[in-house]
């Protein structure tokens, strides 16, 4: 039997999608038609995808099991599309116990666990990071980061020692809708971190002045949350056409274009966009294949949408 | 905790609005049938707006403040809290109001007083509370019946039964602060979730609580029929 090209693959994928039968074969409809593009850890050179999966409200959905199936399949199609890196908080509800019911349905097999500390206090920082592990259902996590600066004084230097312990890979902080950026380039540049998580997206560039050349120039991943300002930026441009910029990198959506901008930023290492729906996590994959703007179009890209949003 | 000051409303909604409804749906299906026993509840809240009696009214703080105790418990602890991390605060504020509720079941003279309260508002908040609330779940985008706020299974209906009740009984401050601070704390989450009548609540807190308030400005009238123990 001859390989599916990726035409064909593509077209199968449509049809399985169209009959909903996202259920029959994951790993088909969630092909994207080119690889999913990754881009360096600054601090090792370990290579991960542009796009993640944020779990901000979208997960938190309690014992409600239709909820928790959805998040499942969510989280099927973002390992099946080359997904790998999952952001999640204490801060979030009940969403780290539904990703950890996922990862143990799903057993992905490069699963990259982004977790945050969110608690005043060292000592209890240390047990909420054990509390989280369990209900992620992880041996140990990849990246753990101080949320919104809580009681970073203590925790940064906790997480850190853990890392030279081997019992965690990588050491951020976290922050979002431009809040305490002089803090956060306070600690980046005095602090041997490897990730900042930030707000960034075409309507809010803030970040673009001191904090995304700052985490180049001392080599800290950048990963983004809030892509969409939490759905009102594409609600903002549904129904608004798609520029023709649009069609030169492949995009079809509004949320590909506002992803490709972010992703395209040099310092950026991923985007974390969240949702409850399997067609967006499909969707917001494939902002992470084929053509990126270039740093001309970025800007026109910011333009349209500052005009149109 | 310097660090509290710089988040917003919004960092702590972690929920959308269909995990909120899909809850309460999930949590009234669990329940039924307790709302019968809330309908009887409010029923005797109304009647006591409407036929002031010492011992209907007396009952009627106590139906309140069992359901006040039952929201804290059944809804806030055991579901909302699945969704929520406040929710535990909440339900100690509720278990707070029913004692407060139970106080004034048994020392109606210090919650009530002789002067002609709004009886026309204080029944219209009951009645709208208990007959017409749990009808918002048909009146919102995509919403059902199975997802209906009904009073005494839920916090907003039953809060705003509540208000009624306390403006009837032109009840004293202590009273008011845990139901219109909820009314703030549920109106603004609700309109974090963009809920279409997000502004319902705190409407009705703020009509009861200007009620109380140009009331206890009128001079006493010593035969009122609202007083309980007429």
């Amino acid at each position: 039997m001859p390989p599916t090209s990726p035409s064909r693959r593509h077209l199968l994928a449509s049809m399985i999608a169209a009959s909903g039968g996202l259920a029959l074969s994951p790993l088909l409809a969630a092909a994207p038609p080119a690889p999913l593009l990754t881009r360096p850890i600054p601090s090792n050179g370990e290579q991960l995808p542009v796009i993640g999966l944020g779990s901000w409200i979208t997960f938190n959905v309690g014992r409600d099991p239709q909820g928790r199936r959805e998040s499942v399949d969510v989280m099927r199609q973002f390992f099946a599309g080359g997904g790998r890196l999952v952001d999640s908080s204490p801060m979030y509800g009940s969403a780290q116990d539904v990703i950890g019911e996922a990862v143990q349905a799903l057993k992905p097999a490069r699963l990259f666990s982004a977790d945050k500390v969110w608690v005043s206090g060292g000592a209890r920082g240390v047990a909420q990071v054990e509390a989280s592990r369990k209900l992620w259902r992880v041996p140990r996590f990849d990246l753990l980061q101080v949320h919104n600066l809580l009681s970073s004084e203590e925790h940064l230097p906790i997480l850190l020692a853990m890392k030279r312990e081997g019992r965690l890979r990588y050491v951020g902080i976290t922050t979002s809708e431009g809040r305490r950026h002089a803090e956060i380039e306070k600690i980046m540049a005095s602090q041997p971190i490897d990730f900042v998580q930030i707000s960034y997206n075409a309507l809010d560039r803030d970040v673009e002045q001191r904090i995304l050349p700052l985490a180049r120039e001392r080599k800290i991943g950048v990963i983004v949350n809030r892509p969409f300002r939490q759905g009102d930026l594409t609600q903002a441009l549904a129904g608004k056409p798609l520029p023709g910029w649009a069609a030169d990198i492949g995009c079809t959506t509004w949320a590909q274009a506002l992803l490709k901008f972010i992703v395209s930023h040099p310092a950026v290492t991923c985007a974390i966009p969240a949702t409850s729906s399997v067609a967006h996590v499909r969707e917001n994959l494939l902002a992470g294949t084929g053509r990126m703007p270039d740093e001309t179009l970025r800007k026109r890209i910011a333009q349209d949408v500052e005009r149109l949003a | 905790m310097s660090e509290w000051w710089t988040y917003s409303l919004s960092d702590f909604l972690m929920f959308s609005s269909r995990s909120y409804y899909r809850l309460i749906e999930s949590y009234n299906a669990a329940i039924w049938p307790a709302h019968l026993l809330a309908l009887v509840a409010g029923v005797i809240v109304i009647g006591a707006i409407a036929r002031p009696h010492q011992h209907l009214q007396r009952s009627a703080a106590l139906m309140l403040a069992a359901t006040w105790g039952w929201v804290a418990w059944a809804y806030h602890l055991e579901h909302y809290a699945e969704i929520n991390t406040a929710a535990p605060y909440f339900a100690a504020a509720f278990a707070a109001q029913a004692l407060l509720l139970c106080w004034l079941a048994y020392r109606p003279a210090n919650a009530a007083n002789a002067a002609p309260a709004p009886q026309h508002l204080a029944l219209g908040l009951s009645g709208l509370a208990i007959l017409a609330y749990p009808l918002l779940a048909l009146a919102r985008d995509g919403g059902q019946w199975r997802q209906a706020e009904v009073f005494g299974i839920v916090p907003d209906p039953t809060v705003v039964a509540t208000l009624g009740m306390l403006l009837a009984w032109r009840a004293p401050v202590i009273f008011w602060l845990v139901p219109v601070l909820w009314c703030l704390v549920s109106g603004a989450t609700l309109m974090e979730l963009k809920i279409g009548h997000a502004w319902l609540l705190p409407a009705l807190a703020l009509t009861a609580v200007l009620a109380a308030m140009m009331v206890s400005k009128k001079p006493r009238d010593l035969n009122s029929t609202i007083n309980p123990r007429s």
